[in-house]
């Protein structure tokens, strides 16, 4: 006998022992949590990112250009991962030396980038968790896990979810996917949180909306 | 289960132990009320907290009424979505698995996600056995490979140590495994995440394989989930071309949506936080991203026994936050290491006894791991009733009864060391009904209670081995109620 037909036969038995129905699932809980309008799910998005540490900046469409090659600089990376479906009009202004994402680089290879810059699929506000699902703007698992410092950028509104319920729904499961909440960090050392052990030390998160706003926390 | 913890002592032994280790109740202390604070706090932010608490018990109890339904499920949709799907009925099959698939990659050495499934079957000790060197990239579990040590906590595996014991093991240990520390590190935890940092890097950019366990198995989409903190899951399940997760079977979900209730209360309950910062899922393998190949080995190891127990089965809803653990007086004093397993503290104490059964004397003793105080419950996001299995596997060991081992079903023997408390109870049953016998025997007590000896004699000694004795007080409370007329007129 196979071990799957021995495992599967010993639930089967285990199983017809037992009296009962089976267990109805009760759904009882929240689709979201609170009653907010956009901006303030938005803004709910913003507070959480930052108090997960991330660094959170706010522009509009026609200002990311100047705020991503702004950010860069400052920086002062000297080269930028890019993935392939990236809105190329975003790195236009950056001065940074461009390196695309190819299959065939190696982990050595996206070690020595200093930054990468990409979109995302969905992001929660309740959470402060951003989502990236493999698309071809935001490249593969790899390029936002090795280089050191991640710029994830989030379309506001429209890209907002408040809760975790919403964004599964959004969510494909075929595609591999990264939920992001706040950058690397281990509580492993007498629980004091240390940011930054093996995914990038810093992440910074641009909110890109249609209306103008000051910056959150940057 | 692992032969790593073979040879214990029975839990009263180890954690009298325990208990007289100041550095490690302090450590712990610290850990555990730090922890508890902060999580009561992230769960106070979700009102619906009791309603997920109750989706997620019906999810898990549904999802155990028909494992055999969404078993078979699964592994259809893993192979849909270009996986491979092994069974393994126990321990020994599973290590022979994977040794296998690794030695047919050529490789001689893996990189580790922190997995309770593969420390469960004592997967690193097969493979070294077989020349494959294996090493844990969680800091944690870093921390306690390179101390030659065992886990102590589900969550936090070094939670027995202090950043002190920690540099000192980096500084002595790194070396043997890779890239030494760096010169005059010190005991700030930034920098020992720095070092584990560069240490464990080298390793993850040249891995071929990875492995890992999973939190969640979807069924219905083949899709796997790891929940983590620090991006050494998501090295080790992007960066290697091979890619082999060792997980149990109660760990599936029926449907994509069901991770909404889970991804919701594992994080809040572990380590406090509204999400954890890193989430992988995948499903089978992804053209040009991540592993193109993908292994699923799913565990029995004791899981289908278990299930076949009415009342132990919901030890097999845990989502292994570890809650139970840091609300546990127990747990918070005598350590991890003393449950002598790799699941401590009080799911621990159900779940190893039916896991593996109760025929060793550290295994029958988990069920008294406990002061059945109702905490662990409380907390659980699941809502096992740890204190009911607790009860429940007391009965067993000293009562004995049937039960299912190995898919067979046994009669177990009441346990031989319970003899004298059977005896006891029995004594003491019949002293309560007889008034006259409890006076005489109360007063004869009282009279004598400096000759007391520390321990009982006889077949008491078992008993009194691993309780203090309670003093006798200088006069029964039946002739002080009446000399004293109930208390009013005072006296001593």
């Amino acid at each position: 006998m196979s071990s799957r037909e021995r495992i599967l036969g010993r639930v089967r038995r285990a199983l017809a022992d037992a009296p009962g129905e089976d267990v109805p699932v009760e759904r009882g809980y929240l689709r979201e949590h609170g009653d907010r309008s956009v901006e303030e799910t938005v803004e709910l998005l913003a507070e959480n990112l930052a108090d997960y540490r991330a660094i959170v900046h706010r522009c509009t469409a026609a200002g990311l250009p100047a705020t991503l090659a702004g950010m860069l600089a400052a920086r002062g990376a000297k080269t930028v991962l890019v993935p392939p479906g990236l809105e190329p009009a975003w790195l236009a202004d950056a001065g940074t030396e461009q390196v695309p994402d190819r299959a065939g680089s190696t982990p050595h290879e996206l070690d020595r980038v200093d930054s990468v810059v990409t979109a995302c699929a969905v992001a929660v506000a309740e959470t402060g968790t951003l989502v990236l699902d493999g698309g071809p703007d935001q490249g593969r698992r790899r390029i936002t896990l090795v280089p050191d410092h991640h710029i994830c950028v989030v379309r506001v509104p429209d890209q907002v979810v408040s809760s975790v319920p919403q964004a599964l729904e959004r969510l494909d499961p075929v595609r591999p996917l990264t939920w992001i909440s706040g950058p690397s960090a281990t509580s492993d050392i007498e629980l004091d949180r240390v940011e930054g052990v093996h995914g990038p030390r810093t992440l910074e998160v641009v909110l890109v909306g249609s209306q103008p706003s000051e910056d959150v926390n940057s | 289960m692992s032969g790593t913890f073979v040879g214990m002592p029975a839990f009263p032994e180890a954690a009298h132990e325990a208990v007289h280790n100041q550095t490690l109740r302090g450590n712990l202390r610290h850990a555990t009320h730090t922890i508890r604070a902060k999580r009561a706090k992230a769960v106070s932010e979700v009102s619906d907290w009791a309603e997920l608490r109750e989706a997620g018990k019906r999810i898990k109890d549904h999802t155990l009424r028909r494992l055999d339904h969404y078993l078979v499920q699964l592994e259809e949709s893993v192979v849909a979505a270009g996986g491979t799907v092994h069974w393994a009925a126990d321990a020994d099959e599973a290590n022979e698995i994977v040794t296998r698939l690794v030695k047919m990659t050529g490789e001689s050495e893996v990189v580790k996600v922190k997995s309770m499934a593969t420390q469960e079957i004592g997967l690193n000790e097969a493979l070294e056995a077989e020349g494959i060197r294996a090493y844990e990239t969680d800091l944690a579990e870093l921390i306690v490979q390179l101390g030659k040590d065992r886990p102590s906590h589900i969550l936090v595996p070094a939670i027995h140590r202090n950043r002190g014991e920690i540099r000192d093991i980096f500084e002595r240990e790194m070396s043997e495994w890779g890239r030494p520390a760096p010169e005059g590190l010190t005991d700030t935890p930034a920098e020992l995440a720095e070092a584990a940092r560069l240490h464990l890097r080298e390793k993850f950019l040249r891995a071929k394989v990875g492995i890992s366990g999973a939190n969640f198995m979807v069924a219905d989409t083949g899709t796997l989930v790891v929940v983590e903190s620090e991006g050494n899951g998501r090295m080790c399940l992007t960066l290697p071309e091979t890619l082999i997760s060792v997980v149990g079977i109660e760990k599936i979900v029926p449907t994509w949506q069901d991770l909404e209730v889970f991804l919701q209360t594992l994080p809040r309950s572990s380590t406090a936080e509204r999400m954890n910062p890193y989430t992988s899922t995948w499903t089978g393998t992804t053209d040009e991203d991540g592993p193109q190949n993908f292994h699923l080995v799913l565990l029995d190891n004791g899981r289908s026994d278990t299930l076949a127990d009415e009342v132990g089965r919901q030890a097999l809803r845990c989502i292994r936050c570890s809650a139970c653990l840091n609300v546990c007086p127990v747990y918070e004093r005598a350590g991890g290491h003393a449950y002598g397993s790799v699941y401590p503290g009080p799911i621990g104490a159900i779940l190893s006894p039916q896991l593996r059964g109760t025929a060793s004397e550290i295994d029958a003793s988990l069920p008294y791991a406990s002061s059945l105080c109702g905490a662990c419950y409380e907390v659980c996001p699941v809502a096992i009733d740890i204190p009911e299995v607790l009860v429940h596997l007391r009965e067993r060991v000293v009562e004995g009864g049937p039960v299912v081992r190995e898919g067979n079903k046994v009669v177990l023997k009441p346990a031989k060391g319970h003899a004298a408390e059977r005896a006891a109870m029995r004594a003491a049953r019949w002293a309560f009904t007889h008034p006259g016998v409890l006076r005489t025997g109360q007063r004869a007590a009282s009279r004598t209670r400096r000759l007391h000896p520390r321990t009982l004699p006889g077949p008491g000694r078992a008993w009194s081995d691993t309780r203090n004795l309670p003093p006798v007080p200088a006069e029964p409370f039946r002739d002080w109620w009446q000399r004293t007329n109930g208390g009013k007129e005072g006296g001593k």
